[in-house]
């Protein structure tokens, strides 16, 4: 298994009871609630520890892209990898955005990134998304366009890489005279692409798709929907005729590891629920715009009326749901596996910084599961589940 | 006056229509919420006028056509059902997102048209005049917001929608998203040719609209040669509920009384 570092940087700060005022941390929060001064520390002390992530081990470390929120402060996320490009030498840098359909010209997103992998000689992971809803109020993209313009960014961006410039690009969204991005990627034909989702049958079919066989990372989710959507992953592929493994999936959730479980517990507790209660709150209107879904899938979460901010979360629920693993390193080393066994994902991706955590419990708990965790896992094969006989 | 329900195929697109009535013929087109049902405020109007209440392409019992991209394209649209349906002298009517289609029908060939009544319509900006932010509200802000009387909103809301019915809602607010997200339900070159329109045109607006605000009535007034502007006292978005009546009787008397 490959383990990959995972930061939001959020804006720690923000007062926690913003909430009495405004529903949610996201676009129509006042960016008076940010503090130019606070947030030059976070962002430094954040690259620092992303920095550590590589010192001590781990095989990548990954940003983000959000916009207009408290939650993540990384609206650009090509300059944190810019930035990280030079100071690690051996990481993987996985750019966990870019939100395609937010873009005017998607062609940006394939000179940034081609920009990337060839500093780091090849070390760039790149990452497509359409962004969570939030993202199109913010932004002001029509959502009823996002999966058609996420499609057609990423067929001109994938040209843009491996087809000889120039050439026209004539698309319905984005049509180009001469596609000729300079510089050309390092890795050859392209760096690999991870396709982060919070589930949707969709994206599954999309990524799976032999012609991409592109790795899906399931974000947060609780563990049995975590595996539900890696069967749903080998199984399309099955259906295309190819068999995909542990490197075609990957899991993204937030991991604290102290020196016992109830020790791991107590300092998680405060950072863990400001994080879901109070970073990721927002209403199912900011959450799921017309068209982000597809009508069916509308409907599904119409009827189930789940919503991200439905009541406040606590540690209990969140370890009891495993969307949030926390305790000892014998117990993660424990946990890790065997969901590994029983859902074959080959790549974790911990966020090892949530919330409000501070510096120093951050750096303890990522130093403890570089050192008792991840050595566990090193030169074991990864499992992968056997075939469900299908209903 | 009883009404018929029936489909008709244009440009490759079937939609659900409402019909019925005798007398001149008046077209509506209804607005971001759709036009399920034919409410009391159609019946009035069917008592004078040969109603016709088309579902829009993308929009409830319709179906939602490969070409659907923006309001001109269901402009051309209209102007085929126009054709199609022999609709000479028809007398045309739009509601908010209906009133946007309605303007951009006009501008680009209004000789089959009798009159236009523009109803809190959307189409067009007004700088420093935001509208409502429809796709932040949710279910219930939006039924509150598009009332001046709050008896309405709360009548609405005591009646739980059936799964067909949020099924509808969901699609409705689909469509209106694809068409009216950005730039927020309006065209900006549509102020450029609203004088194009020469036929009799009478515009009426809520003076509590928090949806569009009122001085989009009298923007639609000076950019729409020799068109009439009534803004009703203590009215929200929704005139045709709320002001059934008395848009019914303005309607006529404005249909009745345009020479062309």
């Amino acid at each position: 298994m490959k383990f990959f570092f995972f930061h939001l940087m959020p804006y720690a700060a923000l007062d926690p009871d913003y909430d009495k005022q405004y529903n949610s941390a996201w676009v129509t929060l006042p960016n008076t609630y940010y503090d130019p001064k606070i947030g030059h520390q976070l962002y430094n002390r954040y690259l620092d520890e992303l920095e550590y992530a590589d010192a001590m081990g781990f095989d990548g470390i990954c940003v983000n892209e959000h916009h207009s929120n408290a939650y993540g402060m990384m609206p650009i996320p090509g300059v944190m990898a810019g930035a990280l490009a030079r100071r690690t030498k051996t990481c993987k840098i996985a750019v966990l955005g870019r939100a395609l359909p937010l873009l005017n010209n998607p062609l940006t997103v394939a000179e940034e990134f081609a920009m990337l992998d060839t500093i780091t000689g090849g070390r760039l992971v790149a990452g497509f998304v359409r962004g969570i809803g939030a993202e199109y109020h913010a932004w002001g993209a029509n959502p009823a366009e996002s999966h058609a313009r996420f499609h057609e960014a990423h067929d001109l961006i994938i040209q843009s890489w491996t087809r000889p410039g120039p050439f026209a690009f004539e698309g319905k969204y984005y049509h180009f005279n001469y596609v000729n991005v300079w510089p050309r990627t390092f890795q050859q034909p392209h760096p690999p692409i991870w396709i982060p989702s919070q589930g949707s049958r969709e994206t599954i079919e999309w990524a799976a798709h032999p012609d991409r066989k592109y790795t899906y990372l399931q974000t947060f989710s609780p563990v049995q929907a975590l595996a539900r959507y890696m069967q749903m992953y080998r199984e399309t592929a099955d259906r295309y005729g190819w068999q995909a493994g542990p490197e075609d999936v990957g899991w993204a959730i937030p991991t604290y590891c102290a020196e016992t479980d109830e020790i791991a517990k107590r300092e998680a507790k405060p950072h863990i629920e400001f994080f879901f209660n109070k970073l990721l709150r927002m209403p199912q209107e900011m959450l799921l715009p017309p068209g982000y879904l597809s009508l069916a899938s509308m409907q599904g979460v119409m009827a189930a009326k789940r919503t991200m901010t439905g009541g406040v979360q606590t540690i209990d629920d969140l370890m009891e749901k495993a969307i949030f693993l926390c305790g000892s390193p014998a117990t993660l080393r424990e946990k890790i596996e065997q969901y590994q066994s029983q859902i074959g994902f080959g790549y974790l991706l911990p966020t090892m910084q949530f919330g409000t955590l501070p510096h120093e419990l951050t750096t303890k708990s990522t130093e403890l599961f570089a050192k008792e965790v991840i050595p566990h896992f090193r030169g074991k094969a990864d499992r992968q589940p056997a075939k469900q006989a299908s209903a | 006056m009883p009404y018929q329900e029936h489909f008709e195929t244009i440009a490759g697109c079937k939609i659900r229509i409402m019909r019925g009535g005798r007398g001149e013929k008046l077209l509506f087109l209804h607005g971001a919420r759709g036009a399920s049902s034919w409410l009391p405020f159609m019946e009035t109007l069917s008592q004078r006028f040969d109603l016709i209440v088309p579902e829009h392409p993308g929009f409830g019992g319709s179906d939602t056509p490969d070409w659907l991209d923006n309001v001109g394209d269901l402009a051309y649209f209209y102007l085929d059902l126009i054709d199609a349906l022999k609709l000479e002298r028809v007398n045309l009517a739009g509601v908010s997102l209906g009133g946007w289609i309605a303007s951009e029908i006009a501008v680009r060939n209004d000789t089959a048209l009798k009159t236009l009544t523009l109803i809190c319509a959307a189409g067009i900006h007004v700088k420093g005049q935001p509208k409502g932010d429809i796709f932040m509200w949710s279910r219930e802000e939006f039924i509150r917001n598009i009332f001046h009387d709050p008896r309405f909103a709360e009548a609405m809301l005591a009646m739980a929608p059936s799964d067909g019915e949020v099924f509808i809602e969901t699609k409705n607010r689909l469509a209106t998203a694809k068409l009216g997200w950005q730039p927020r339900l309006y065209n900006p070159d549509l102020h450029k040719w609203l004088h194009r329109i020469t036929v009799p045109t009478l515009i009426v607006w809520g003076d509590d609209d928090k949806v569009i605000p009122p001085a989009y009535g009298p923007a639609f007034q000076k950019l729409i040669p020799g068109s009439r502007l009534e803004i009703m006292k203590d009215t929200g978005h929704t005139l045709q509920i709320e002001r059934a009546d008395e848009l019914a009787a303005l309607m006529t008397s404005f249909i009745e009384g345009a020479r062309r």
